[in-house]
């Protein structure tokens, strides 16, 4: 299989879908005529020409407004924020319109669009650029949320993210779109709502998404190598909808859970995992669930801060430790 | 000005009390006449009554802790009232250098001082009154209140379905927490389970099981409840102090026999339930009305001779033994004693007794009768001059009218204390007996 990557792979997965579908058109600051402020988008306005990659105004309620008109009247807007952070500038048009339109409409009207852009902290952009608002986003009823750690699901999620009927917040990390992976010529699909095992063990689970997942890969071989503990690790890779049979099995196999992820502690993804994984599994656990999350606070602009701000493959090895005590 | 409750006598022997649970907590209002906490004494376990009215503003005695007579156990007072705990009653503790605080150390009264070692009970002599006790309040040495057990989810559930009780599992997790890999090494190793808490107290470990090979019990040190402690000490004053003798006597008891059991059948409708004891506690009244000199007591300078015959009787109880008293036996008939006496057993067996139901005694028995003991010799229960030990009725060749029968008899031991009771009066005492237990319609009159 060809080593492509996690940009390449998202970039893939536009094009294929571009290809395949006339209703699907890439909208975003700087996606056509820069090729994308982080090339993701790259040589896809040579390819499908201005009317399918279409760059829009610095005005996120704006043109997210507009691609959120245009899925309900049947295109496949596939939207690209700058930053993820930017989200909130069109909270209301997400959060209010889109979320609730195929509700509100009894049915009439679905709005199938891509909301995609990186949401991550570690590149030393400050605060205001640094947030992980997955769990804001899942929150809410009738928002899919996807987070892809590697580059065969970064391509196999986005296309079905593409073909769904729902508005999908997509979000991608900058630290990733560099790193490689093996990813098929053959098309494929990922699909939403389906975790994966990306280690098989059998002394403890740890369970997360996005790049947390590919730090909590380290940490095992670290438990393995110093400790000869083998730890299950378990992406969710769309956090909603869910995928709580693959969670709960590795609990109940495993009996011991860490949860990681790059979010801030209060109320985020992990928060909810640790409630659903004590209601639907509790008589397997055998410690209190442990969790490693960025330190709770605004992203710190000090890069040696910010990277102690953030989970690390030290920091998961040390907390698993504590979970198996 | 807060009122201050201190840990009151609650029974003639104690000393020390054991702070079984507090009924209120700290900031709780509190009324006059609400239970504040259960006390264990050296007898039973009984509720502290408030005679306040207020707010618990401070608990000096934790739940669990032993605490002498007179030390502070909590106040009540006005809502946010500061409160000085008052210093332990003129405390004397060789063995805790915890107690010894320099007094510069600080301006704040310390707590009642409290050792961590289980410091030995020392109840008062039933003689001395105020006698000065060692450290006021002692930390609760075991799990006799049945703390929670740390477990996790998982091993609780591989516990209950292996049917393995948690409470005698050893926790190797954090803090003590009792998880999987202990609940399967014990499944695995039966020796490391501990010994549950009644299989202690009866004595049928399953570690001793018909052809188990491992040790019969895990060696262990128990510390002294209350009441093993009051027994130890005054069984041992009683036997070296008191000159014991013993006299023996064989008792036909078939007329006795044959009595009850028409009583019963006749009076089954009305629930009664005559037993052989109840005859016996109305006999030994009738034979003390008899021979009054044995319900009596040395005093150290003289005899003190009883009025009334206050016939107790020892019953067996989960860590040791109490002796309820039936009050003015001599004035009650065998259904009255009977009916008495049931209520009363249950209850000291729950460790339900009141103070005033177990201490008074002028007489006891003991019978073990029930248990196949043919004869015995009991320790008197001072400060009475004699007890009365009951042997189960043996079927056995007797001989009536010149020849030989199959008869039913009882052997009865009375333990005399020679300072009072001389070989000649015990032997009267118990010739009444047995003439009033061969004619036991004497009994009914």
């Amino acid at each position: 299989m060809p080593l492509i990557t996690y940009r390449e792979a998202l970039r893939h997965a536009m094009a294929e879908e571009l290809e395949r579908d006339p209703n699907v058109v890439i909208m975003g600051e700087e996606v056509a005529q820069f090729n994308g402020a982080y090339k993701v988008t790259e040589g896809l306005l040579a390819k499908f020409g201005p009317k399918r990659i279409v760059d829009t105004p610095i005005s996120e309620a704006g043109f997210l407004g507009m691609g959120i008109g245009s899925a309900m009247l049947g295109m496949r807007p596939v939207m690209e924020l700058m930053f993820f952070s930017f989200y909130s500038v069109a909270f209301d048009q997400i959060f209010n319109n889109a979320a609730n339109i195929r509700y509100m409409s009894g049915g009439l009207i679905n709005c199938p669009i891509v909301i995609r852009g990186p949401a991550n902290g570690g590149t030393n952009v400050g605060a205001t650029h640094s947030h992980t608002p997955e769990s804001i986003a899942a929150y809410h009823p009738g928002i899919k949320v996807v987070v892809p750690s590697t580059a065969y699901d970064a391509k196999g999620l986005l296309k079905s993210a593409i073909r769904d009927n729902d508005p999908v917040m997509f979000m991608e990390n900058t630290m990733l779109y560099g790193e490689t992976g093996e990813v098929p010529d053959e098309e494929y699909l990922v699909p939403l709502g389906s975790a994966k095992v990306m280690r098989e063990g059998k002394d403890i689970s740890i369970i997360g998404h996005g790049r947390a997942i590919q730090m909590a890969l380290k940490s095992a071989e670290m438990l393995k190598h110093k400790h000869n503990i083998d730890a299950e690790v378990v992406d969710l890779r769309s956090i909603r909808p869910l995928d709580e049979e693959t969670i709960l099995a590795s609990v109940r196999k495993t009996n011991r859970v860490l949860l990681v992820e790059e979010a801030k502690p209060f109320c985020s993804v992990s928060a909810m995992l640790a409630c659903i994984i004590q209601e639907k599994a509790f008589d397997y656990l055998d410690a209190p669930i442990r969790r490693v999350t960025s330190v709770d606070a605004p992203a710190i602009y000090s890069p040696p801060l910010e990277k102690e701000q953030l989970p690390t493959p030290q920091k998961i090895f040390d907390a698993a430790l504590a979970v198996l005590k | 000005m807060a009122d201050i409750i201190d840990m009151p006598k609650l029974s003639d022997t104690m000393s020390v009390g054991t702070l079984v649970k507090w009924l209120k907590k700290e900031g709780d209002a509190v009324k006059s006449g609400d239970m504040l906490a259960e006390v264990e004494t050296d007898k039973a376990t009984m509720e502290l009554e408030s005679f306040f009215t207020g707010t618990l503003i401070k608990i000096f005695a934790p739940a669990g802790a032993q605490v002498a007579i007179g030390a502070a156990l909590c106040a009540i007072g006005k809502p946010g009232e500061a409160v000085e705990a008052p210093a332990a009653p003129a405390a004397k503790t060789p063995d805790a250098p915890a107690a010894s605080a320099p007094a510069n150390e600080s301006p704040a009264p310390a707590p009642a001082p409290v050792t961590v070692a289980p410091a030995p009970v020392a109840p008062a002599a039933p003689a001395t009154v105020a006698a000065p006790v060692t450290a006021a309040v002692v930390a609760d040495p075991g799990p006799a209140g049945g703390p929670r057990v740390k477990i996790s989810p998982l091993a609780k559930k591989i516990a209950t379905d292996q049917k393995i009780d948690p409470s005698r599992l050893t926790g190797s997790g954090p803090h003590g927490r009792i998880v999987k890999a202990d609940v399967l090494a014990a499944a695995a190793n039966p020796a490391l389970l501990a010994p549950a808490a009644s299989q202690i107290s009866n004595g049928k470990s399953q570690i001793g099981a018909l052809g188990a090979k491992g040790p019969i019990q895990p060696d262990r040190l128990v510390p002294a409840s209350n009441m093993r402690a009051i027994i130890a000490k005054r069984l041992l004053e009683a036997k070296t102090q008191i000159p014991h003798f013993y006299l023996e006597i064989e008792v036909d008891a078939e007329p006795l026999l044959a009595v009850r059991s028409q009583l019963n059948a006749a009076f089954e409708k009305e629930g009664v339930k005559l037993s052989v004891n109840d005859f016996i506690l109305k006999a030994s009244a009738d034979a003390l009305r008899r021979v009054p000199g044995v319900n009596a007591s040395w005093t150290g300078t003289g005899i003190q001779y009883h009025g009334a015959a206050h016939v107790s009787f020892a019953v067996a109880i989960e860590d040791g033994l109490i002796t309820p008293v039936i009050r003015d036996t001599h004035t009650k008939s065998v259904f009255a004693i009977s009916a008495e006496a049931k209520p009363l057993g249950k209850r000291a067996k729950e460790k339900k007794l009141k103070p005033e139901e177990f201490t008074g005694g002028t007489f006891c028995v003991s019978n073990l009768g029930m248990m196949g003991i043919e004869r015995f010799s009991a320790i008197i229960n001072p400060p009475n001059a004699a007890i009365l030990a009951v042997g189960t009725t043996v079927t056995k060749p007797v001989v009536k009218n010149g020849g030989i029968v199959v008869g039913q008899t009882m052997v009865l031991t009375l333990s005399c204390d020679h300072r009072v009771v001389d070989g000649a009066l015990g032997a009267q005492f118990l010739a009444a007996l047995k003439d009033l237990l061969e004619k036991p319609a004497l009994l009914l009159v």
